[in-house]
């Protein structure tokens, strides 16, 4: 395959990312006094992402020590909502019986935000941790949920009845022919979902203060060290971009198919 | 004895009207009767929208009859099964297994007592036999509409069915490829000397292959004309055909029938007669 590399490709995202920095040297000199201009902000950062593992107690550790530590809590958090997720879209797209029991449900849980979830998983599970994962995974597994249901109710008649006519036994149909029809459907659910529990991790560690991106994020708030804050946030995008990238991978393999 | 019998099948199939709740019923099929003797290859010709789909999935089971009855070894038909493999038109074959395991889940399906041995023995058999086996482990993604539609022959052949029921085969390949495919078919049939449903609308098809013909009128409440029988040996070639005198009669009277009762403004009818001519 011919590859040109086209200059705008190259110029404009870093064109986009100058001007940002414009606007962000412009805001901290201009408008907020307390917002650390990008120079600063780099300063005063530097020792956490040229030095990502090092471990200074709980709360002062790496960028990547705290990624990591995001990381692990969303990845249980996601696999939770999968978990769960994936099986109720199935029985979704299954019956329109459970659908019409359970679509009003769902549909009042879902824009439900996180900050709202956390509470009551702290009224349930009594400690911070499991509440934190609560919330990602009740958050997360709605686009599962939707996807999945989805990609269930769209398989088509064609292959089921090649089902019908081999009499293959509800067990084989599911692993056979509706699973393997569903599969793109559920991992277009599962990069949303993704994305979705990552977003849930900093509201969840700010809330719970457990030490993680969002955990450093808020205690760095508290001790008026803003620009560590600048750092947390844009280690979340970058991680967040990242993961939706590795997952958009994944997908489009399934989707061939 | 007919190993399979229908008397008196109709069915309809509620059509959404204009206005909430209103649907109007429109009858496909009416009083269809047809005796279907062991080793026979039946072809039922009709023009497109005649329900001659509808026809075929009421005989795999697929949907049920409003009236009448479908036995099979003179037991009634209660639901679709692996006694009457389907060969779709539009070949159905799953697009995540590989050509293999497409035939092998229809092998271990009807077979489960079979052991892994010979399970994989009929698989590969059937896939050879449609001339597949250096692709037995393409996915279909990766065969020509051709190739597909072999695998979908070979997966109702490996079903050993009591009935083949095939639902317009070739209708969706290319002339040259349907050609070759329809010489292959006819060689397989000659060979095994399966029970065999053809739905067509290619009359030159029908000819080639069928024992007995069928037309179905046009739609709605369509129904059979009379069997038109095609005496010619089996494996039939095309160029042999064109010149026997009994062919030219069956030929003849295929298109009398599908054409009776058509007003010669219905432009579609023309065409069909006209394609089919030559």
């Amino acid at each position: 395959m011919e590859k040109r590399i086209d200059s705008g490709a190259m110029i404009l995202p870093l064109l986009g990312i100058g001007l940002m920095l414009f606007i962000w040297t412009a805001i901290s000199l201009k408008v907020a006094p307390d917002l650390p201009s990008p120079l600063k902000t780099w300063q005063e950062s530097q020792q956490y992402i040229l030095n990502p593992f090092f471990k200074d107690g709980e709360m002062n550790q790496g960028i990547l020590r705290f990624a990591f530590l995001s990381l692990v809590r969303v990845a249980k958090g996601f696999f939770l909502a999968i978990a769960i997720g994936t099986p109720l879209g199935f029985l979704l797209g299954l019956s329109a019986k459970f659908n019409q029991a359970f679509d009003p449900v769902i549909q009042v849980l879902r824009p439900i935000s996180p900050l709202a979830w956390l509470p009551l998983g702290l009224v349930i599970f009594k400690q911070s941790e499991p509440a934190a994962l609560f919330t990602i995974a009740i958050c997360a597994m709605w686009p599962t949920v939707i996807n999945t249901a989805m990609g269930v109710r769209s398989i088509g008649t064609e292959y089921l009845n090649v089902g019908r006519v081999l009499k293959l036994s509800p067990m084989k149909t599911l692993r056979k022919i509706m699973i393997p029809a569903t599969l793109p459907y559920m991992f277009t659910g599962y990069r949303l979902s993704l994305g979705m529990a990552w977003l849930v991790i900093v509201a969840a560690e700010m809330l719970t203060g457990s030490p993680g991106l969002g955990g450093f994020l808020w205690q760095e708030y508290n001790s008026l060290v803003y620009s560590h804050i600048l750092l947390s946030v844009l280690a979340i995008g970058l991680i967040g971009f990242t993961l939706d990238r590795l997952m958009g991978v994944v997908e489009r393999r399934f989707k061939t198919a | 004895m007919a190993i399979l019998e229908l008397s008196g099948v109709s069915k309809s199939f509620a059509r959404n009207g204009r206005g909430k709740g209103r649907s109007v019923k429109v009858e496909v099929l009416r009083d269809i009767n047809l005796s279907i003797r062991e080793n026979e290859f039946v072809c039922i010709v009709g023009r497109s929208g005649s329900g001659k789909t509808t026809l075929i999935s009421l005989i795999a089971g697929l949907i049920k009859a409003d009236s009448g009855s479908i036995l099979l070894d003179g037991k009634p038909i209660d639901g679709p099964g692996p006694d009457r493999g389907v060969i779709f038109q539009n070949y159905s074959l799953l697009p995540w297994l590989s050509v293999f395991e497409n035939v092998y889940l229809a092998v271990d399906a009807v077979g489960p007592n079979l052991s892994e041995h010979e399970k994989r023995q009929r698989t590969e058999h059937y896939i050879n036999l449609v001339n597949l086996g250096a692709a037995m482990t393409k996915v279909p993604r990766e065969l020509s509409g051709g190739m597909r539609q072999r695998v979908a022959v070979a997966r109702g052949l490996a079903m050993e069915p009591k009935v083949l029921l095939l639902d317009e085969p070739f209708s969706a390949l290319d002339a040259l490829t349907r050609g070759t495919l329809q010489e292959e078919l006819a060689r397989i049939w000659s060979d095994t000397r399966k029970t065999v449903v053809m739905i067509t609308n290619d009359i030159d098809e029908a000819i080639l292959l069928a024992d007995t013909i069928y037309t179905l009128t046009p739609g709605p409440g369509a129904t059979l004309g009379p069997a038109i029988i095609v005496d010619a040996v089996h494996p039939r070639g095309r160029v042999q055909l064109s010149a026997l005198a009994s062919c030219q009669k069956a030929r003849r009277e295929t298109l009398r029938n599908l054409t009776a009762g058509v007003k010669s403004k219905d432009v579609g009818a023309g065409n069909f007669a006209v394609t089919l001519l030559h």
